[in-house]
């Protein structure tokens, strides 16, 4: 192998991209817009839930349960009703995902006995955001029980037989919204470069087809593999550009806590992204049309990598034939890596696994373009 | 005539495209130094068979040694020995001369300490001084195709293969483009050129016609005019040319008659036979001036090869 071959290569594909604009542009504007649409609409961060009141007793206490709802910065109260009736044409209408309904004899019961029940009705159509309102609405009325729990210690000396407005339980749901961003930021990060990276090479071989330019390249010395690494060379530093931009993004503008080393993460980002670049790279050696080429990186790279690399749906959650499935998509060993190092602060040690999971899908990617890439027009 | 191997030998060479037989049994030998022209319609298989030289397209059958390598065992030795020009050009237009010069001296692994004599070699060369740093786009075609053969001539390569290097390229620009090929020749360069300009065969060393696959003729421009015909060749102004024509097929060691513009081209079997041709027209009631001989152009040779090799094709 030649290295001046490798880099007569790199320097005359970086030249073409820099003086590309449609390339310039997917190469450094993709990720910035992928990374604010994927970096805000994807969030399982709900706020200001809108929710409905039926408060059938209106009375000092009920009203505080109210307000404890709108205090949490979690709910609005956006319709105040009269019966159920009410509560499901608000719920049509999608004036209100929830709703909270307040006995007539709320505050009688609370203080008779220490406790009582309310009642909260969910739209769980949207199955997710519900769980989370629910768990929010949970963490209200514990807030809540504790409090009451403390006003009836001073005023009857002892704490409440059964303590609880509803059966009291300790999930940490407070943090959801926070966590929620932390887990997920990381994940869009591995995404977009998924994407992008696969974007970027997969026209590099096509575009040569097509301009009849490759007849030429393919009349010299050169050897598959320099063509593949030295066409590789100039994607690698955009791609390392683009990883460092999204993971600045990821922590100084999400503000994503990172526990973790950067050189462990420059090492395993330099990894993940020669893998994306490869795979982009042979599916331009297979498909001779630039458009073709860049509609299968797209198929190829988006569903796998939204879908099964745990991003967003957890891989421990799907059916056993998916999880497995879920191996050979390698934005998976990147999320994962990249959660635990921005978490975590895990190290290489700590990270053995996923990594050698991406060197073997390096080693294979080299493997398959050396021979994959044919130096003839049969 | 020489011991010295030659730089180019073909055996047999043929390519199958599916059910088209592209190239069909060529047998060729290039010597070292030598300008072999490649003539023929567009389809006869030039560029196949060029292609299968470079070691782009694999044969089908027979075999093939460029510079002392064969084809297909050694195509990367090829590769290394052998400059390349494809019919449609194909350099980078996004990038400048220099840039293109140095990518290729690069690929093709020139010295770093040569690299400059060579890019300045392959600039004057393409009388492109002054528009090194032009993007290759800007340029016009006979730039483009001089600097193309600077790109492929830039490792010193002993054989060239030029596919139709000329094609769309005016005509001073083409001559120009030959006084190069020439140069290069002269330095030991063997050369293989394919055009569908008969007037540049006359530049070439040997011309090889080529016809659906075919190798139909091989020999010198001279060679060719003279032989090819088989017989002499007599312009003769008359009148009427229909019925000189027609008295002409009839006439023994007439071997063709046909119309060139208001005069008639005859081929005869014996030149001794033109001073019988006034008697003979005069009985059919031609008045005709006295045969004068004409040299044949190349052209008159390949039209009269083609038809001959066809004719067994078209009788059975």
């Amino acid at each position: 192998m030649s290295l001046r071959r490798v880099l007569a290569l790199g320097f005359k594909e970086f030249l073409q991209v820099w003086r590309d604009p449609r390339s310039l542009a997917v190469a450094l504007l993709m990720p910035l817009m992928q990374m604010v649409l994927l970096g805000y609409g994807v969030s399982l961060d709900i706020r200001r839930v809108p929710l409905c009141v039926q408060d059938q007793e209106n009375s000092t206490e009920s009203r505080a349960l109210v307000e404890d709802f709108v205090a949490s910065g979690w709910f609005a109260i956006t319709r105040t009703l009269p019966d159920n009736a009410a509560v499901r044409t608000a719920m049509d209408r999608e004036q209100c995902i929830g709703a909270l309904v307040i006995p007539v004899d709320f505050s009688r019961v609370l203080a008779a006995t220490g406790q009582a029940p309310v009642q909260s009705i969910f739209d769980a159509t949207d199955t997710n955001t519900t769980n989370i309102a629910i768990g929010y609405a949970e963490g209200v009325i514990s807030l809540a029980t504790a409090d009451f729990a403390a006003r009836w210690e001073a005023a009857h000396g002892t704490r409440p037989t059964r303590v609880g407005v509803v059966d009291f339980e300790p999930r940490v749901w407070f943090n959801e919204g926070l966590d929620s961003k932390n887990f997920i930021i990381p994940g869009v990060v591995a995404v977009i470069l998924a994407l992008v990276g696969a974007q970027l090479t997969s026209l590099t071989i096509s575009r040569e087809w097509e301009r009849g330019t490759m007849e030429q390249l393919i009349s010299t010395p050169v050897q598959p593999i320099e063509l593949m690494l030295g066409k590789l060379v100039p994607y690698f530093a955009i791609g390392l550009f683009d990883a460092a931009f999204c993971l600045a993004a990821a922590i100084f503008w999400f503000r994503v806590p990172f526990l973790g080393s950067i050189v462990t993460l420059a090492l395993t980002t330099s990894l993940f992204t020669f893998v994306v670049l490869g795979i982009g790279y042979l599916i331009s050696v297979r498909i001779r049309s630039q458009i073709g080429a860049s509609q299968v990186a797209l198929v190829l790279t988006m569903l796998p990598t939204t879908l099964l690399s745990g991003y967003t749906f957890p891989i421990d959650q799907m059916p056993a034939a998916i999880r497995a499935l879920t191996f050979i998509v390698y934005p998976r060993y990147y999320v994962s890596i990249l959660r635990a190092v921005f978490l975590k602060g895990s190290g290489v040690a700590e990270l053995a696994f996923p990594m050698l999971a991406l060197t073997l899908y390096a080693v294979f990617i080299i493997w398959v373009a050396a021979r994959a890439f044919r130096k003839s027009l049969d | 005539m020489s011991a010295a191997p030659p730089s180019v030998l073909t055996e047999g060479l043929t390519k199958i495209f599916g059910r088209f037989t592209a190239v069909d049994h060529i047998d060729l030998s290039i010597a070292t130094g030598e300008v072999m022209g490649f003539i023929g319609p567009n389809g006869a298989g030039k560029s196949t068979t060029i292609r299968m030289l470079c070691g782009l397209l694999r044969p089908s059958a027979g075999r093939a040694v460029v510079a002392g390598f064969d084809v297909a065992r050694k195509p990367e030795a090829v590769r290394a020995h052998i400059g390349y020009m494809s019919q449609k050009f194909s350099l980078y237009g996004d990038l400048t001369v220099r840039e293109n010069l140095r990518f290729f001296g690069g690929l093709y692994s020139v010295r770093q300490s040569e690299m400059a004599e060579r890019m300045r070699f392959a600039i004057t060369m393409a009388g492109l001084e002054g528009r090194e740093n032009a993007l290759v786009n800007t340029l016009a075609g006979g730039w483009k195709q001089r600097l193309a053969l600077g790109c492929a001539i830039l490792h010193r390569p002993p054989v060239l293969f030029l596919d139709e290097p000329t094609s769309g390229v005016e005509p001073e620009a083409r001559r120009r483009f030959w006084d190069l090929i020439h140069d290069l020749a002269a330095g030991g360069v063997t050369i293989l050129v394919s055009t569908h300009y008969m007037d540049e065969a006359e530049y070439c060393n040997r011309v090889a016609l080529i016809d659906r696959g075919r190798l139909a003729a091989i020999g010198t421009p001279s060679e060719l005019r003279g032989h090819a015909l088989g017989g002499a060749l007599f312009e003769l102004a008359c009148s009427p040319l229909g019925a000189a024509l027609a008295a002409l097929h009839r006439a023994p060691g007439v071997i063709e008659a046909n119309v060139f513009g208001d005069r008639l081209h005859v081929l005869l079997a014996d030149a001794s036979a033109a001073a019988s041709l006034h008697t003979l027209l005069a009985a059919a009631n031609v008045r005709a001036e006295a045969p004068r001989p004409i040299a044949p152009s190349l052209e008159d040779a390949f039209v009269r090869l083609v038809t001959r090799t066809r004719r067994p094709e078209a009788a059975s």
